[in-house]
């Protein structure tokens, strides 16, 4: 279990948990892939995972889903143990894998309906083919489909036995980006339809623009979690404000609340600090009668947090 | 069993779409059938001591061949394959996420194996018979139809044995289109096996194909079953399926 001050605790109360990960362990040879991994999604949020390539990000969530065999560690899908109930598993469970394809001549309508034939509760494909935007390739064979066809083909058989936990892993990799913008609306529109997401990823954007709460994954083991915002606040480092003025004497600007430390470069003035500093900063301009027409404020987001909580460590970013 | 009947019926969709399976299951056992037959016709060597083809002619000797040279071209060049560019590519991963039964996956091809030996007999057959006039139907038919079984069966597990084992699609591909052409010579649906030499005699004695040759011609010549060749036979299929659940691998 990670906590770390100011970030939301990664357990949450057992009630309304989609997923409960404990103590995940599973070694390749001499590696630790995962080392004690721990977390819990709560049902109807996404849930990211993100973390450099090789930091147990996909292990992780193959071994949630039985498809290695842990180490050591326990895992609950909506109660299920995966391990002894394979069948009841893959009945509430959804999977988009990585780097799997399907059969160059098989056509969009056949693997739909072929998936749909595995499960009994399986929704009307034809339904997914509409809302995924695949109908016009109704017969189109898998290899003549683009990245961004091949990847909703993929998310939409994810989604074909109505499941209430469904796992995408790096499913916008490899797409452009007006593809991947595409690929963030399907994955709102999932979460609305009530269907709990575990989003793996390398996108920090993607990370931050989508999921309600995130783990971060390196060598193994989760370095930080919690919600976006909470993680780009603890770690993203300081805020800064940026203006220009003539005014010579600025020294009442570092009593402003918040205000750590103030650089001047001829007109330009940087204040670094912490909490809503561009209000406070901005309030106490006011008061002594500046009002800077280029006062801004930089902001951080989830990858300056990723990228300092990973060299903290002293970690690499593959 | 939805999921097995769905997966044979895109299974059978797919092979009608691969130009590989048939060629190599349908076509070219035609085109040799049509070459040897050009050169050797069909008519009987009546000198014991000169005679090659078992005592019948020629034509009426490769038939029988031929049917087993179709399952030889499922099982070992077609099936193994399509299993491992499954794996190769992550289908199968993918039909194990979502649970798929591996009886269905494994029952779909055998399923699709044991359907174009038929469809490859059936079309071989009519062709022989309005080309060279060979006997449309096998002289001892009870013995035949279980034969044709065990051998198309033991074919099909074959198939999945190597589908099995071979790392690649690639790799799946030379070693089959090799077996294939060496099954093809040293079993006796190219060269007749008496006029082999003895080491090509010996080595086609190691081969599955000549077996099923065998045990395929014996009945449909009216020789009766051949229970020698049915051991044999039968063992490549128990022998396969032992290995296959050893050594199948999702990914």
């Amino acid at each position: 279990m990670v906590r770390a001050a100011g970030l939301e605790p990664v357990l949450l109360s057992m009630m309304d948990s989609a997923l409960v990960v404990d103590g995940l362990r599973k070694r390749y040879g001499d590696t630790m892939a995962v080392d004690g991994v721990s977390f819990e999604v709560a049902a109807g949020e996404i849930f990211g995972i993100i973390g450099a390539n090789g930091s147990g990000k996909t292990t992780t969530v193959e071994c949630v889903q039985a498809l290695r065999q842990a180490d050591a560690g326990s895992v609950r899908v909506f109660g299920i143990d995966p391990q002894t109930d394979r069948a009841s598993l893959r009945s509430v469970v959804g999977s988009q894998l990585q780097e799997s394809e399907l059969p160059n001549r098989l056509r969009v309508w056949e693997a739909l309906d072929l998936f749909a034939s595995i499960s009994p509760t399986s929704a009307d494909w034809r339904e997914l083919l509409a809302d995924w935007g695949l109908a016009e390739k109704k017969d189109a064979a898998f290899a003549s489909l683009s990245g961004g066809q091949r990847q909703r083909l993929l998310v939409a058989l994810a989604l074909v036995n109505s499941p209430r936990l469904v796992f995408l892993d790096e499913m916008t990799t490899g797409l452009d980006p007006a593809a991947r913008r595409v690929a963030w609306d399907l994955i709102d529109q999932i979460r609305l339809g009530g269907t709990t997401v575990v989003l793996v990823t390398h996108f920090m954007d993607e990370a931050e623009r989508l999921c309600d709460r995130i783990a971060v994954f390196r060598q193994g083991r989760i370095i930080a979690a919690g919600s976006p915002q909470g993680l780009v606040d603890a770690h993203a480092g300081d805020a800064t404000v940026h203006f220009s003025t003539d005014e010579a004497d600025l020294s009442w600007l570092a009593n402003s609340q918040g205000v750590e430390r103030i650089d001047r470069a001829g007109s330009r003035v940087t204040v670094h600090g912490s909490g809503p500093l561009l209000a406070h900063t901005a309030a106490t301009l006011v008061a002594h009668g500046i009002a800077p027409l280029d006062l801004r404020t930089e902001r951080k987001t989830l990858e300056d947090a990723f990228l300092a909580l990973t060299a903290r460590q002293g970690g690499t970013t593959a | 069993m939805k999921a097995l009947r769905k997966l044979t019926w895109i299974e059978l969709k797919l092979f009608t779409r691969d130009p590989l399976s048939l060629v190599f299951t349908l076509a070219l056992p035609f085109f040799f059938l049509i070459v040897l037959n050009g050169v050797f016709g069909n008519e009987v060597e009546t000198d014991p001591a000169e005679d090659v083809w078992r005592g019948v002619g020629p034509a009426d000797y490769y038939v029988p061949a031929y049917l087993g040279l179709v399952m030889s071209a499922i099982g070992v060049l077609s099936m193994p394959t399509r299993l491992a560019s499954y794996r190769e590519r992550g289908v199968l991963r993918r039909f194990r996420a979502s649970a798929m039964p591996l009886w269905a996956v494994l029952g779909s091809q055998i399923a699709i194996a044991l359907l174009t030996a038929v469809v490859g007999a059936v079309s071989i057959t009519i062709a022989s018979t309005l080309i060279y006039g060979t006997d449309l139907q096998p002289a001892d038919s009870l013995a035949f139809v279980p034969a044709f079984a065990l051998a198309a069966l033991s074919f099909g597990a074959l198939g999945v044995l190597l589908g099995s084992v071979m790392p690649t699609s690639r790799s799946a591909q030379g070693a089959g289109i090799m077996l294939f052409f060496v099954m093809f010579l040293l079993s006796g649906s190219g060269p007749p096996r008496e006029v082999l030499t003895g080491p090509m005699k010996a080595l086609g004695n190691l081969l599955p194909l000549t077996h099923v040759i065998t045990l395929l011609q014996d009945p449909w010549l009216g020789f009766g079953w051949n229970t020698g060749a049915s051991i044999i036979v039968a063992s490549i299929l128990v022998g396969s399926v032992a290995l296959s659940i050893r050594y199948f691998r999702w990914e």
